[in-house]
């Protein structure tokens, strides 16, 4: 096991090194407006593009400039986004400060939303199984349909239009300014966005469960299991579902390190600062460094989830090693 | 005579489905006494599983209609309410399953999954129950069974896990074994291991045994009495000798036939098989379900169904040929060739 976490922490490291290489690439070969003349102003001298244009280290040659990026996404103190290169070219704030100061609403969103999900489409998912054919089944796989087809950006709308202009249930969008997340979150904030960005989620998650449910209660162990006089309650919970959910986890982990990577339709329309907001700002700004960090940002934890979810497969199925 | 285990009478079990109604067994009855084995044999879809299924009451009873009558030790188990049948599952009568490698739960122990059996019947501690199953582990021949029942069903070999399985069905010392298809997953020498263990285990354990087969050749050796079904019907029953020694139907001449044979001859024999498909279960051939089959057929099969006579005390077949043209075929068409 120790040998088999250095190895993937190993791998890790060159997916993220890889990943950051063609962000850089793409920077360098995408025709897109110069940084540097856009930074020294619409009046302006070649003196001062050139000025400008030293102060971001794009005179030099491009691997010194890779090289610098890189340098800054070594994790340690001093180097990890260090503002000499991690520098918007846009509004000139530091890339470390944005990115930390919208962590944790991104990170509020999406583990809110998926605890949520979890909640809802794990339960609904068991139950359709069970109860297969039922009414209950048939409503909520039509809910599972309508919630897997429906748009986030409509289900947005209309929430807010429901739930806050016509009814006056949930607090307008957006985090009041001086109001910490936290405070958000008791104000209730986030309970819109949660729900919309979850609907999703869920729908896809219960119709996945009671699959899984329904062909794992089709298995041999499972006649095993009744013809050893357990009752049903027993034979659907111990042994159905604990091969039922082994492969949710790994949904699980992957879905939620994509939304830390930001969301960015709930952001937008429920209008919360966090990374995905400004991971795509960034991007039409042909703001490089802001780009290379929230990119890198998102890699890391989706690489981060692969690692976890192999590592929790292990534990709960005693069939995979590793070695 | 004493009083049967086991009495089935009139068994039917229908599928309704949408290509029709799927009539997987049709009128079964047959009787079982403490300690006996009986051997069941037929091709697949002949219904032979499904009769057993039923009695172990695992077919689900909103597709299926069941008719008939089971009677386990002088209760109606087609009448019991499930909580009562749940106590008589795995207790009374237990089940072994034709693939061991799918039947275990993947994700628990050995020794785990025998151990719930226990305890799910009896009153007692994890850790007596953990003892019980790693005893019965030893006692179906499993080599170092304290080690064994801490590991997870992939580490066990296909026999071992067979082992673990009939472990599992006999750790409540049930009255009856019902052994579907026990063999037929295994290599030819583990075949030869497990039947003899069930010999060994029905003397210790004192239990009637049911083995579900589609090979004859299989339950030879180990059963006292051999029924062979056919689309969803006995039609043939006696003791193992009237079978292999004066078997009445050509289904069961049949399935003689098909059994390999190393003779001392170097005449090379080809297997000589059942010509045709099994009927299907919808719509059944008219008469005797069989005649499409059989090289004996004449007109009154093809319109009449047979029934099921006794030749004497305990042997029976469904046929209208003659008893002497039976006996006369049989002598000179079966046991000619072995």
């Amino acid at each position: 096991m120790g040998r088999y976490l250095i190895r993937r922490v190993l791998f890790m490291i060159l997916v993220l090194f890889v990943v950051s290489l063609i962000t850089f690439i793409i920077f360098v070969k995408l025709p897109a407006s110069d940084p540097a003349r856009r930074a020294a102003g619409r009046q302006t001298t070649p003196e001062n593009v050139e000025a400008a244009r030293h102060a971001f280290g794009l005179d030099r040659p491009l691997y010194v400039q890779y090289g610098r990026f890189a340098k800054g996404l070594i994790p340690w103190p001093g180097l990890f986004l260090n503002e000499d290169v991690y520098y918007s070219y846009t509004n000139f704030v530091p890339v470390k400060e944005e990115i930390f100061s919208r962590l944790p609403v991104t990170i509020t969103l999406a583990v809110g939303a998926a605890i949520t999900w979890v909640l809802m489409g794990i339960p609904i998912g068991i139950i359709s199984a069970v109860k297969r054919g039922s009414v209950w089944d048939r409503t909520s796989m039509v809910f599972a349909l309508i919630g897997v087809s429906a748009p986030v950006f409509w289900l947005a709308y209309l929430f807010l239009y429901i739930f806050w202009f016509k009814l006056g249930w949930a607090p307008p969008s957006g985090i009041p300014i001086g109001e910490s997340v936290i405070q958000a979150v008791f104000s209730g904030v986030f309970i819109l966005p949660w729900l919309v960005l979850s609907l999703t989620f869920a729908a896809f998650y219960a119709r996945m469960v009671r699959g899984n449910l329904i062909e794992t209660m089709g298995e041999d162990y499972i006649r095993t299991a009744r013809a050893k006089g357990l009752s049903e309650k027993r034979v659907i919970y111990k042994h159905g579902l604990r091969a039922a959910l082994t492969p949710v986890v790994t949904m699980f982990g992957l879905d939620l390190a994509t939304l830390l990577g930001g969301a960015f339709i709930t952001e937008t329309v429920f209008n919360l600062p966090g990374i995905g907001q400004y991971a795509v700002r960034s991007i039409f700004t042909n703001d490089f460094p802001s780009v290379m960090g929230v990119t890198l940002f998102g890699a890391f934890f989706i690489a981060l989830a692969n690692l976890c979810v192999d590592i929790a497969y292990a534990f709960l199925d005693p069939r995979v090693r590793y070695t | 005579m004493a009083e049967p285990l086991l009495e089935v009478k009139n068994l039917s079990v229908h599928f309704p489905t949408d290509d029709g109604l799927v009539k997987a067994v049709d009128g079964v009855s047959f009787s079982l006494l403490p300690g006996e084995t009986l051997g069941v044999v037929g091709e697949s879809g002949s219904g032979k599983s499904v009769s057993f299924l039923t009695v172990m009451g695992l077919i689900d009873t909103k597709r299926a209609i069941i008719e008939g009558e089971i009677i386990f030790q002088g209760q109606d188990l087609l009448t019991l309410p499930p909580d009562e049948m749940r106590t008589v599952r795995g207790e009374k009568i237990s089940m072994i399953f034709q693939d061991p490698m799918t039947s275990l739960h993947p994700y628990y122990k050995v020794g785990d999954q025998i151990a719930e059996a226990v305890r799910v019947h009896q009153q007692v501690s994890k850790q007596e129950a953990h003892e019980q199953a790693v005893e019965m582990l030893r006692r179906v021949g499993i080599p170092r069974p304290d080690e064994r029942a801490d590991q997870y069903p992939h580490e066990f070999s296909g026999g071992m896990r067979q082992r673990a399985m009939i472990a599992m069905a006999l750790s409540l010392n049930p009255d009856l074994l019902i052994a579907d298809e026990p063999t037929t997953a295994l290599d030819v020498t583990v075949q030869a291991q497990i039947l003899d263990l069930l010999d060994r285990l029905k003397q210790e354990f004192n239990a009637a045994i049911v083995i579900v087969t589609h090979d004859l050749g299989v339950v030879a050796e180990h059963c006292d009495h051999i029924q062979v079904m056919y689309a969803g019907k006995i039609v043939e029953a006696g003791d193992r000798r009237d079978i292999y020694y004066g078997a009445h139907h050509p289904y069961t001449w049949g399935l003689l036939a098909s059994i390999p044979r190393l003779n001392d001859s170097d005449v090379k024999e080809r297997l000589s098989p059942i010509r045709g498909l099994p009927p299907s279960l919808i719509f059944v051939p008219p008469g005797c379900a069989f005649h499409p089959r059989c090289p004996h057929v004449f007109d009154r099969c093809r319109t009449e169904v047979p029934e099921l006579l006794p030749a004497d005390g305990h042997h029976a077949s469904r046929c209208h040929l003659s008893l002497a043209e039976k006996e006369r075929i049989f002598q000179e068409e079966v046991m000619a060739r072995s």
